[in-house]
């Protein structure tokens, strides 16, 4: 954000601006820009997503729109959801059911603003970042909650408790999981952490020790849970409950969720690609390689790839129970991820 | 888990449109919670008076209608009516209109089990196997559009014969496909059948005992599935199937108690693999001939009454037909396997939550097309 | 407990096995055809849309009777003794002038006993497909091309079937 509040003091006469615009406007900007990055991101990630199943499933997907390949078809479905009426069935709660898109798209957009996308591009580097990211995660449950109440709908009600019954009970396991790095990095900070990742592929916390690694694969089972990606899309179970809590969507709100959703699958991505996978650090060491690719080309690579992998389980994987799911938060992440914990502490201590 | 009603139940209507009920059918529910305490299925949104209609048109006209019945398997049905008549007149048919009926309805019976497969997965949740089965379902298709023209609702079993005669370049084109195909069903079960989350969702759901399945009529891999080894092809063999060699798959329980859905899934994938045993032989025992020798010039049967049974991909099909010497049926009454599946459907629901509703609906394989006729 | 591992073992083990089988998926050729820039080759006995040569046909009334839909119209009149013979192409002489021969292509339920029982083999299944209209009136096609001499009531041969 100095980089921006700088970029601001070329405007002419800037000094002479209130104090507090002169405080809020780089604020302002950044969240624009993050905002401008995550929507480009998710139209993208869209595309990617109907790419992707359409060649597991031996078939084209888009190909029409846009010339090449059909990239431009995210682009003209947002377009025609924006040209929808704008229906408001009568019998619904109307500001819970007008303000529960936003409020889980804010879940994932406020969390962006700690994550460090280059060595010195992010918004903020709070002494507290991850613990802010787990804490402002988990608001879209509210969201999501507010959305199946207020629209009197039977089956967005039962897509709604589903939904925050799984978010919640995932938080746990994924939370632990981070502790499994904290440790070792020994600070909540994000650009701390990254940091302690610098130099080269063997230091990525991933490859560090075995326990690590284990606690990277028990936070992206939890994330595909928070963000509702199958086999955990039970809240919005195409085939049980029509569309689950946004059924009685349409139009620009719906498309809200869609975003909200791919922002979340964004953030759960980005954090783990910064946690385990090294953030925006190089793949080689200084000594060995030069180092030409600039760090948000490299995050954005490694979120990427991650994105992927959500994508082909998503296509390859059929749904999971409630209950099915139940057992496994509780009974078999939940043990994994302290027994990891305990291992990493164990390995972390200077015997 | 049983369920007991707490006083609170909702009444949930999983109406006559919805992406997982195979057809227009609706589902009260009365739920607690997750748990289902009773399911009534309404049935008749597909009526469409099929056996009135039939009185009034001639025996050779009532053949198109009885492919709209279960339009997955149409040549099956064809071939229930077909024989039933011709039983009836006491016609015979020679040794190539015998293998190629064969031929069509076990090519049928793999394209109806490849839906059953695919749009079960696509209930389940893994939406990949429902483009897959479709896919090589497409090239039977293809086939079937070679011979009769005509991809879904065939009209080709004639009463005496067949509609026309396979082209040249055909046995070679399926010989081709079998040989293709049968990795495929090991694909697929890699994918879905053997995958530990579709095991959890649906071998200990959906338990029809075979006692419960026998009392209620249910028959076909229904029936199988729940580990009772009963298949018209070999117990009153038609059309020359006792000279054919193959198994009738059984499900055994392997990972859960026996009649689970995943039993009948699996007796179905387990049957595809026997249909391509079964039509390899047909193309064997094909021998050159007139497919269209034996088709009367007038279809008048003589005064009596005949019920014949089949079996069609979901069950035992049956045709009761009274003639009264006439050109047109007098009574033409279809004996509907669906239709006795979805009356054990009731009981076997009970207890079961939401999700496994859908689960058990699916592994029965219903059209609604044939049960409301 | 054993079983409590060995389930978590089997369950990773069948979740890697349907994550390659869908990853082997990614790199096969797709099947779409890119319908309507490329179009499927109908085979050649294709049942579509109906068609009758006029010019042979001898006004019979055979695929009136049997169609089970009651979907073709014909209406015919004797031809006069005064007027000039006329055959259809395998010779067969005409005797009816067809002055009304409708085919209501949307009760047309595409089960070709029509043409089977043609004399002349003039009504034929053709492969076109691609015939949507926006009035439904549209899809009954009108072959005949003559016009009735007489005024006499006519004699209708297909929907009553009695």
């Amino acid at each position: 954000m100095e980089s921006i509040a700088q970029l601001l003091r070329l405007i002419p006469k800037y000094e002479a601006f209130p104090q507090l615009v002169q405080a809020l406007l780089p604020m302002l900007v950044s969240c624009v820009l993050i905002f401008a990055v995550l929507a480009l991101a998710v139209l993208f990630a869209v595309w990617l997503e109907r790419k992707v199943s359409a060649h597991i499933q031996d078939r084209l997907g888009p190909m029409y729109v846009g010339g090449w390949h059909g990239w431009a078809q995210t682009l003209a479905d947002a377009l025609k959801l924006l040209l929808k009426e704008d229906i408001v069935p009568a019998s619904t709660d109307r500001i819970l059911y007008k303000m529960a898109p936003y409020i889980v798209f804010l879940g994932a957009f406020a969390a962006f603003v700690v994550v460090p996308f280059g060595a010195s591009s992010f918004v903020t580097d709070l002494n507290i970042g991850i613990l802010y990211v787990v804490a402002v995660g988990s608001l879209s449950v509210v969201g999501i909650i507010m959305a199946g109440w207020a629209s009197n709908n039977k089956y967005s009600l039962y897509g709604g408790m589903r939904a925050a019954a799984q978010i919640i009970s995932y938080e746990i396991p994924s939370a632990i999981a981070i502790m499994a790095v904290v440790i070792p990095a020994g600070s909540l900070s994000m650009v701390e952490i990254v940091n302690a990742q610098k130099g080269g592929i063997q230091n990525w916390f991933v490859f560090r020790n075995p326990f690590i690694f284990l606690a990277f694969i028990v936070y992206f089972v939890a994330s595909l849970a928070e963000v509702n990606r199958t086999p955990f899309d039970i809240p919005e179970a195409e085939s049980e409950l029509v569309a689950g809590y946004h059924t009685e969507y349409s139009g620009m709100r719906f498309a809200f969720f869609f975003l909200a959703e791919y922002a979340n699958m964004f953030l759960v991505a980005s954090v783990a690609a910064t946690l385990f996978l090294g953030g925006w650090t190089q793949l080689l060491p200084a000594s060995i390689a030069p180092q030409i690719l600039p760090g948000p080309v490299l995050f954005f690579g490694k979120v990427l790839v991650l994105i992927f992998i959500q994508m082909w389980l998503r296509w390859s994987l059929p749904r999971v129970r409630v209950d099915q799911l139940m057992y496994l938060s509780w009974k078999v992440l939940l043990p994994i991820s302290l027994v990891l914990v305990l291992g990493v502490g164990w390995l972390a201590v200077d015997w | 888990m049983k369920a007991e009603y707490s006083g609170e139940v909702m009444t949930l209507n999983m109406g006559p449109q919805h992406p997982s009920t195979h057809g227009v059918l609706r589902l009260e529910l009365k739920t607690d919670g997750e748990i289902v305490a009773d399911a009534v299925p309404h049935i008749g949104y597909l009526h469409r008076c099929f056996e009135k209609h039939a009185e009034n048109i001639d025996y050779a006209a009532v053949g198109p209608y009885t492919d709209r019945m279960d339009y997955c398997a149409a040549m099956n049905m064809e071939l229930g009516y077909v024989l039933t008549v011709e039983k009836l007149m006491g016609i015979q048919v020679n040794n190539r209109v015998r293998c190629i009926r064969i031929i069509m309805a076990e090519l049928n019976r793999i394209a109806s089990h490849l839906i059953a497969a695919g749009t079960y997965g696509n209930d389940i949740g893994s939406v990949t196997p429902y483009l897959w089965c479709f896919r090589d379902r497409e090239t039977i298709l293809d086939l079937f559009e070679e011979t009769c023209g005509a991809r879904l609702l065939y009209n080709y079993n004639w009463i005496g014969g067949l509609m026309a005669d396979l082209r040249p370049g055909f046995e070679k084109k399926l010989v081709e496909f079998l040989d293709y195909f049968e990795p495929q069903v090991d694909n697929l079960n890699r994918l879905l059948s053997d995958n530990y989350i579709f095991i959890q969702r649906t071998a200990k759901v959906g338990i029809l005992s075979p006692e419960l399945a026998v009392s209620y009529g249910v028959t076909g891999p229904n029936l199988r599935g729940s580990g009772v080894k009963f298949d018209v092809r070999k117990d009153e063999p038609y059309l020359g199937y006792q000279d054919i060699d193959f198994e009738i798959p059984v499900g055994k329980g392997e990972h859960g108690p026996v009649g689970s859905c995943w039993d009948r899934y699996m007796v179905r994938i387990r049957e595809v693999k026997e249909s391509c045993r079964i039509v390899r032989q047909a193309v064997a025992q094909l021998t050159p001939g007139d497919v269209q020798e034996s088709i009367p010039k007038r279809i008048k049967p003589p005064v009596g009454e005949i019920y014949m049974r089949t079996e069609c991909p979901r069950g035992e099909l049956g045709y009761y037909i009274v003639s009264d010497g006439g050109l047109k049926p007098y009574r033409l009454k279809v004996k509907s396997p669906c239709f006795t599946v979805m009356s054990a459907f009731r009981e076997v629901s009970r207890g079961a939550m939401i999700a496994d509703i859908i689960a058990i609906l699916g592994s029965f394989d219903i059209v609604l097309g044939e049960i409301d006729r | 407990m054993l079983t409590y591992f060995r389930n978590l073992g089997l369950g990773l083990v069948t979740v890697l096995n349907s994550m390659g089988v869908a990853w082997r998926h990614l790199f096969t050729r797709s099947v779409t055809l890119q319908y309507p820039t490329v179009k499927w080759q109908m085979p050649e006995g294709s049942r579509m849309r109906l068609f009758n040569k006029i010019e042979d046909c001898i006004g019979c009334g055979q695929c009136a009777r049997v169609c089970p839909t009651d979907c073709i119209t014909i209406q015919t009149e004797k031809r006069g003794k005064d007027e000039p013979e006329i055959f259809a192409s395998d010779g067969t002489v005409i005797k009816l002038r067809t002055y009304v021969f409708d085919i209501d292509m949307t009760r047309c339920c595409y089960c070709a006993l029509c043409t089977f029982p043609c004399p002349t083999l003039c009504l034929v299944m053709t492969g076109a497909y691609e015939y949507s209209v926006y009035d439904k009136d549209e899809h009954i096609y009108h072959f005949a091309k003559d016009k009735p001499l007489t005024i006499k009531a006519p004699k209708v041969l297909s929907t009553d079937k009695a």
